[in-house]
């Protein structure tokens, strides 16, 4: 049998997505925070976006299936804060994917979010930058409501954390 | 470590939290505009989110299971501030009592960033980001209707007045102070409390409500040791009705 790599777990999990963005795998998303292989063994370390995000129980039994589905033997997911999830980790390719989705990515920052950096998003439809926060909180946890006065359409940005 | 004191300081927490994000729940579906009854919908989920992480962190130190913690105890064994269990009221006070308590959980998770029991200090870098929100949200509508007109401020008015002696109650000592201070593990409720004055009346100063005489108010205490208003109890009850009906089962 071949060798199990860090390699092919990250691959095998591209194909799962997070459950309220379905183009974003997990990967993409940043929560996966360690992969340890031990023979057939193999134990994913996952943390979630936000602390009562609903999604994390899914997350982590997609996680299973796809591993067992692959062929590993033993499965073991741990969710923890360790290393806490925050927007920075979220990749260049799953930027893409949130912005094809129709949602803003969250803007890049030094981890100290404050009203300047959420006020102001660019409009995924239209890249205008004529835009307003109209509230923080969206249809799910990570979201924000915005407005953008250039294609004067609502849209909603996966919000900085 | 003793872990009565750090016990003690993760329950009130946990509790805080949980009955405040009960209260905020009850708003789903009856806010002002869509909006706040999003906003404060969120807001619940963030927090009962959070509690139960704090109740896993317990649970690890030898408590029994979150669901149990939370759906199995009667009011006298919360710790929760009299504060977060009073009934929602109108959107004022809902909305008073959302600022002047998250104001003292942003704070209180910022001093818990740098806690020496890292498990902690783990959840509080997570939790003040996200309480960050909280804080925008309250700070934007304290400005908006504290500067709007004669009616919303005598309305902010009269429920800051109402709400000031429980807001206090978020500070109760614990008897445990000395030692989670000198153990390095929190910054201590009298610490936290002199940050919050400076923290909400640095808002309240930008409206026409005006800085506010905190010594003049005498705090409501008695939540930290399991002493209740008559509100916590009905609250409870309809919080565990549908675990009560079948607590074995498995969801």
């Amino acid at each position: 049998m071949e060798t199990l790599t860090e390699a092919h777990i990250r691959q095998w999990l591209e194909a799962v997505k997070d459950p309220e963005i379905p183009v974003l795998s997990l990967v993409d998303l940043g929560v996966i925070r360690d992969i340890s292989i031990q023979g057939q063994k193999v134990k994913v370390v996952m943390t979630p976006t936000f602390s009562g995000c609903p999604a994390i129980d899914m997350m982590k039994q997609d996680v299973q299936e796809v591993l067992k589905n692959n062929g590993v033997e033993e499965v073991e997911v741990e969710v923890n804060f360790k290393t806490a999830w925050n927007s920075n980790l979220i990749s260049e390719k799953g930027r893409a994917a949130i912005k094809k989705f129709g949602l803003a990515p969250p803007p890049m920052h030094n981890l100290i979010v404050d009203i300047d950096i959420i006020e102001k998003a660019k409009c995924p439809r239209c890249d205008g930058e004529n835009t307003e926060m109209k509230t923080p909180f969206g249809p799910t946890l990570c979201r924000s409501i915005h407005y953008c006065y250039d294609c004067r359409e609502a849209f909603e940005q996966f919000k900085p954390l | 470590m003793d872990n009565l004191a750090l016990k003690e300081l993760l329950y009130k927490m946990a509790d805080d939290q949980l009955i405040l994000g009960h209260r905020n729940s009850e708003w789903t579906g009856m806010g002002p505009i869509l909006e706040e009854d999003i906003a404060f919908s969120s807001m619940a989920q963030d927090k009962v989110g959070q509690s139960q992480q704090l109740y896993i962190l317990l649970n690890q130190l030898g408590e029994a299971e979150p669901d149990t913690v939370a759906f199995m105890r009667n009011a006298e064994q919360f710790h929760n501030c009299q504060l977060v269990e009073l009934p929602n009221g109108e959107y004022d006070f809902s909305l008073i009592r959302h600022f002047l308590f998250d104001h003292a959980e942003w704070l209180r998770f910022e001093a818990l960033s740098n806690s020496s029991y890292e498990p902690l200090a783990q959840l509080a870098r997570k939790y003040k980001g996200e309480i960050k929100y909280h804080l925008i949200h309250a700070n934007t509508w304290i400005k908006q209707l504290g500067n709007a007109n004669e009616e919303t401020l005598a309305r902010l008015k009269q429920s800051l007045h109402e709400l000031a002696p429980y807001a206090l109650g978020i500070f109760e000592p614990s008897p445990y102070e000395t030692q989670l201070i000198s153990e390095g593990i929190f910054i201590g409720e009298e610490a936290l409390k002199a940050r919050w004055i400076e923290s909400v009346n640095a808002i309240l100063a930008q409206t026409a409500l005006g800085a506010f005489n905190w010594s003049a108010s005498n705090a409501i205490l008695g939540g930290r040791q399991g002493k209740h208003s008559k509100h916590l109890q009905p609250l409870l009850d309809e919080m565990s009705e549908v675990f009560k009906m079948d607590p074995t089962a498995d969801w």
